[in-house]
């Protein structure tokens, strides 16, 4: 007897990954109101001026 | 075959400027490097979590090297450019504390019940792995519940932030950064068996190439590689749309986390990545002839501790401020010592984890062949 399951393949729970990640930030785009694109940081942090405004996991 | 990779590659350009149209073009850089971090780690199947094991159980050290090889690249690059740029461009770094070695030991052993660090869970999801799928979930209620108590936790006590350029300034920081690097490879070299000891040329082109990811995140985001915070907004974002009110914890009511929370997802550098690396992993699984098959049947109680298991890496890597990725990899390669405090402690745990796999994963054949009911 296989010791693999036949159902679901890996396809199927890659997508089902992919989906729900598209079902988060769609809902979340909609409960935060949409992105400003004029308020959209310069492409390029490095020589842009900014200060750093990400968070990372190394924040408290 | 040719149809399906054209179908691959026309969805990866379309992920690339939805987020463009969306969220801006340094959303889109960021989701694109996401994508190449995913299409590498899952491509040439470079990783930490398997890499850690064989050195413990097969004494095979190629994989360790390959991870310190890419840490040593990034190091040489990031670490000047901090110091050029500091205004723009900021470290990983992170408090030594009883909480963050505690959970870094947690986190390695965790991360080999489920065959899988923080990018590994992301990568095996992605690439369509039954137990990353769950243990994700895991892994995002984990990280969000660890902002909840990481207040108490780092309370028990923990040094300031170090950093090897605050010893030794930026050049010599960095001489000291390659040179651990190198101590720590001589050891794996000496450990390792004869013929597990020099890196195939797999290995060596993955390095390189996550290292000039990372060394390109950098410069875009202004921050290193990371994949935990991502992981616990997500999980924050679902528990706020469930009704939970935030606006009291002392975590997500901090400036720069009540900003995160209050935005959309494709502004958050890490959770960008983290949707790009997610997408790589699938495109470079398909992308094969034969994509390799499911993971094998596990009895449903191994289930529920794959989904445990999930947790305790999501909670364990937040008090440890980060995963392999934010804390070793990023923490490292930017001078920060926690990073390296983290790497000593998850090691260990990780070799504990080895040890405990067998004994909480079992296939139902294996559970009936031992006469206990499947």
């Amino acid at each position: 007897m296989s010791q693999n399951y036949s159902f679901p393949p890996r396809s199927l729970v890659a997508l089902a990954t992919i989906g729900l990640l598209v079902l988060l930030a769609g809902a979340d785009l909609r409960a935060t109101g949409g992105i400003d694109p004029f308020d959209a940081p310069p492409p390029v942090a490095f020589g842009s001026g900014a200060a750093p405004s990400g968070a990372h996991c190394t924040d408290m | 075959m040719a149809a399906i990779r054209l179908s691959l590659a026309a969805f990866a350009v379309i992920l690339v400027l939805a987020v463009f149209a969306l969220a801006g073009p340094r959303a889109a850089l960021l989701v694109a490097i996401g994508l190449g971090y995913g299409l590498v780690l899952e491509g040439l199947r470079f990783g930490f979590a398997g890499p850690w094991r064989v050195m413990v159980t097969e004494r095979d050290g190629r994989g360790l090297l390959a991870q310190l090889l890419a840490i040593g690249i990034t190091a040489a690059a990031a670490i000047p450019l901090i110091a050029a740029a500091p205004q723009e461009l900021v470290g990983a770094a992170a408090p030594i504390g009883i909480a963050m070695i505690g959970g870094a030991f947690v986190f390695g052993a965790a991360m080999q019940l489920v065959m899988g660090c923080g990018s590994g869970t992301l990568v095996n999801a992605g690439s369509g792995n039954l137990v990353g799928a769950v243990a994700l979930a895991g892994f995002v209620a984990g990280s969000f519940l660890g902002t909840l108590h990481l207040g108490w936790w780092t309370g028990l006590g923990s040094l300031p932030v170090l950093t090897v350029q605050d010893f030794f300034g930026s050049t010599g920081g960095l001489a000291v950064t390659l040179l651990g690097l190198a101590a720590v490879a001589a050891v794996v070299v000496l450990r390792s068996a004869p013929g597990k000891r020099l890196l195939p040329r797999r290995l060596f082109v993955a390095a390189v190439l996550i290292a000039l990811l990372a060394i390109v995140n950098l410069a875009v985001a202004g921050q290193p590689w990371g994949i935990v915070y991502g992981l616990g907004l997500w999980g924050a974002k679902i528990a706020q749309a469930a009704g939970a009110d935030l606006s009291a914890n002392a975590f997500w009511s901090s400036p720069v986390h009540a900003e995160r929370l209050s935005q959309s997802i494709l502004t958050d550098y890490t959770s960008l990545t983290n949707i790009g690396l997610v997408v790589g992993a699938f495109l470079a699984m398909r992308w094969r002839a034969a994509p390799a098959a499911q993971v094998k049947r596990l009895r449903a109680e191994s289930w529920a501790v794959v989904l445990l298991a999930g947790l305790v890496l999501g909670y364990s890597a937040r008090l440890a401020f980060g995963c392999n990725i934010g804390a070793i990899f990023s923490g490292v390669s930017t001078g920060s010592l926690h990073g390296w405090v983290w790497f000593a402690a998850a090691f260990a745990g990780s070799t504990f984890g080895v040890r405990l796999r067998p004994i909480l994963l079992r296939s139902p054949q294996i559970a009936a062949a031992e006469g206990s009911p499947a």
